[in-house]
């Protein structure tokens, strides 16, 4: 049957557990701090150049060690996997990678993990911006900028929770418990199932104007999705306002001052003064907010459960993985979100690298 | 410390090699205390009642039964076997998980140490064929729950003068009067989370029982006709005409799909309902507001035959007692199980149906179970929830999606051709 956990144990020799074991006994009753110490007391009696050039190791060795247990093998592990059937017995080659690449489903997956990108980086880094510099000139600026940053303390299951009652629906004639659909019945309109409708939010526009023949525009934007997205742009707004708030007011005043004394206008300040002082934390702010984009699946899992063409790649992987037991085919998938953060991460470290590099 | 760490490492390694080696040998040196572990997914109310029921087990042996229920039953139990740590009787919600253990060599045949004949005696065939693999009988039923009912409230049916239908055409005409009463008849849920479609799969199950027979039903969930045979295709298609119907279902394709499954039976009752009828499994009843009177205002009906031929099948659910670990406590417990008592137990404390045989109808407390399980035993054809033996991947998966992508109007063909692609090989 589809639990393939089973056929997997088999493979598993003992020996793994074993020395599995052995590690936690001997990292569980020795402690970190022995290590530490014992390592330094060693290494104090080496002569001095090999002291030297083997202390660093001695600090950075349990670091080192840690990662390469809980990140690099498990990802070598995933990529290994990810060449092998379900159960993780026979090899299959690219198969699953094909699986994850053509899939029609994983292809809508594809479709709206990029609307995710596009919209929710845009928007919330955007939006956290102009917010930022309309805030820093008011009064009320902490009780704003509050408001704004209280989402970020909700955790998406949390978020998800409470936008299902905004977009809940309710047969037309009945009492609306969904804030949307009580505000469209009160104006006279039928109620609209906002998690459902996949029609792009466009059609109209193009029935209108007559063109439903570019076909895969109208569903550019299916609905249902859109309404998921709304909720992460929600959410993460507040976190790029604040650090993108701290950047601006990092800016020193007299490099604005002078550009007023010389005459510039608010928003040629904003566009050439403030804009290109905080680029390196937008982009940190960007990738920051592009990389939870990209591993975002508690939305969609608690909004729509995937349904309707609302999966995302890492919801997909979910359930290839822990409903269907499929291992070779959750990997794949891991594997390919794994790839599209790369660029991301290396883009982020590089420019951190240089901010430091500045300093 | 470590020490022991160390010895109870070693002598889980040694019970996983133990149980590897085809389960046998004698695990009794694990439990010297006299207890027997049991996983389950019951939890909450329904745990206390089955404590409840093995009550007498403990006090009459003097095992302590421990119990521990989890929702992710189906995640944590094959985690837990795979590092030795199975429990000593796993509770399943479904043999196709057991079933797969079984074949892997897991687990224990209760013919090991009980009677064939006594348990053909205790159990209707179909129920014991239900949890046999390779010819050996490896579960005790214990618990089991009736799909095909029809729920309505009498006292709105009186006042409008609608009849309880006993053909599937009588039930269309029914469905019609009630339209042309200017109401609906039908309320639909299918949303349940992650989970949601899976009402509609039970629908199609139920049609898919009266169309294509047994025999075909077992073949569909069997693959041996695969997901878009035109048998399957008649099945959605049935259900079609009822769902697809906007004047059918309250809030139409977009109210089937949107309404969680344990809100949409609300629409029966009240002062002015929304909906006539209401096809839910026996557990639906725990989900009723608490208002509603169970002996005066709601009733049932079974969801009558399509195909004379194949009668008024009964499409059921269960819970299924299996052993991992051969201990003597396990034995005993599985034995209990299979006398009454703990099945009439239960009964009496409500919200229970047994497929004991030994189970009189009097051990229930109330009309509405005792009418399920009349139909329990009364039924000609029973066969087991068939997204439950299907593989997870279109059991728990495609076909939960698929229903929902067909009442949200996808063509049939599209939506039984995605179901069949995605079928493992």
């Amino acid at each position: 049957m589809g639990f393939g956990l089973l056929g997997f144990a088999g493979t598993q020799p003992n020996l793994l557990r074993v020395l599995t074991a052995l590690v936690a006994i001997a990292l569980g009753s020795v402690g970190t701090f022995a290590i530490f110490y014992g390592l330094n007391l060693l290494v104090e009696r080496f002569p001095r150049p090999w002291k030297n050039r083997l202390l660093p190791w001695v600090y950075m060795g349990p670091a080192v060690l840690m990662l390469t247990a809980y990140l690099v093998l498990p990802t070598l592990r995933t990529l290994y996997i990810s060449f092998f059937d379900s159960r993780s017995e026979n090899f299959v080659g690219l198969k699953n990678y094909g699986f994850a690449l053509t899939n029609p489903d994983m292809v809508i997956a594809f479709r709206n993990n990029l609307l995710w990108l596009v919209l929710v980086s845009g928007l919330s880094v955007g939006l956290g911006l102009i917010i930022a510099v309309l805030v820093d000139r008011v009064k009320y600026e902490s009780a704003a900028k509050s408001l704004i940053f209280l989402p970020m303390a909700i955790s998406f299951v949390g978020a998800s929770v409470i936008w299902r009652f905004i977009y809940a629906f309710k047969p037309a004639g009945s009492d609306q418990i969904g804030l949307l659909n009580a505000v469209r019945q009160a104006l006279g309109l039928e109620p609209l199932g906002w998690l459902i409708e996949r029609d792009g939010l466009l059609e109209p526009l193009w029935t209108t104007l007559r063109l439903p023949e570019i076909a895969g525009l109208p569903t550019f934007l299916p609905l249902n999705t859109l309404a998921l997205i709304v909720i992460m742009i929600w959410l993460q707004t507040g976190f790029c306002m604040v650090l993108l708030s701290a950047a601006v007011k990092g800016i020193p005043k007299d490099v604005i001052e002078a550009a007023r004394i010389d005459g510039a206008n608010e928003f040629q300040i904003f566009r050439r003064i403030i804009i290109p002082m905080i680029t390196p934390t937008i982009t940190v702010v960007t990738t920051t907010v592009v990389v939870a984009v990209l591993k975002v699946f508690d939305i969609v899992y608690v909004m729509t459960g995937g349904n309707l063409d609302t999966d995302v790649i890492a919801s997909r992987m979910i359930k290839e993985m822990f409903n269907f037991r499929n291992f070779g085919r959750g990997s794949a998938i891991a594997t390919v979100l794994l790839v599209a953060v790369i660029p991301v991460m290396v883009t982020n470290i590089r420019r951190f690298t240089q901010q430091e590099a500045y300093r | 410390m470590t020490h022991l760490k160390t010895r109870l490492w070693l002598s889980m390694a040694a019970l996983v090699m133990v149980s590897a080696c085809g389960g046998g040998g004698d695990g009794a040196s694990e439990s010297a205390d006299k207890t027997v572990t049991i996983l389950g997914v019951i939890v909450g109310e329904q745990q206390e009642k089955l404590e409840a029921a093995l009550r007498p087990f403990e006090e009459e042996t003097g095992i302590d039964v421990i119990y521990e229920g989890t929702d992710s039953f189906a995640t944590l139990l094959p985690v837990r076997v795979e590092s030795g740590d199975a429990p000593d009787v796993a509770m399943f919600p479904q043999p196709g998980l057991m079933a797969s253990f079984a074949e892997a060599g897991q687990m224990v045949p209760v013919t090991e140490f009980m009677d064939q004949a006594t348990l053909a005696d205790a159990y209707p065939e179909t129920w014991l064929s239900l949890a046999t693999v390779d010819n050996s009988l490896y579960g005790i039923w214990y618990r089991a729950s009736v799909k095909s009912l029809v729920w309505y409230n009498p006292k709105s049916f009186e006042a409008q003068g609608f009849t309880v239908p006993t053909t599937w055409d009588e039930m269309l005409a029914l469905s019609d009067q009630i339209v042309a009463a200017g109401a609906t008849p039908w309320c639909v849920g299918l949303e349940s989370g992650d989970a949601t479609g899976w009402p509609g799969t039970d629908w199609i199950e139920d049609i898919m029982l009266r169309t294509a027979g047994p025999d075909g039903y077992d073949q569909w969930t069997n693959h041996e006709v695969p997901f878009n045979d035109n048998t399957v295709q008649t099945a959605f298609e049935e259900f079609g005409n009822i769902v697809l119907n906007e004047n059918y279902v309250v809030g139409g394709s977009v109210g089937a799909i949107s309404t969680p499954f344990g809100d949409a039976p609300q629409g029966l009752f009240g002062e002015t309902p929304t909906c006539y009828l209401h096809r839910q499994a026996n557990f639906i009843a725990s989900f009723f507001p608490e208002d509603v009177d169970l002996e005066e205002d709601v009733d049932i009906f079974l969801l009558p035959g399509i195909d004379p031929a194949y009668g008024t099948p009964v499409l059921v659910a269960g819970d299924v007692f299996g052993m991992f670990n051969n201990t003597p406590e396990a034995q005993a417990l599985m034995a209990y199980l299979a006398t009454p008592t703990p099945h009439e137990i239960w009964a009496g404390l409500g919200g229970f149906l047994s497929p004991h045989q030994d189970v009189s109808l009097e051990a229930y407390p109330d009309t509405l179970s005792k009418k399920q399980a009349e139909f329990l035993t009364n039924a000609e054809t029973i066969r087991f929830d068939g997204s439950d033996m299907m593989p997870g991947a279109v059991g728990t998966g495609t076909f939960w999606s698929g229903v929902v992508e067909y009442v949200a109007g996808e063509p049939v063909k599209d939506v039984l051709d995605t179901i069949e692609a995605s079928w493992p090989e």
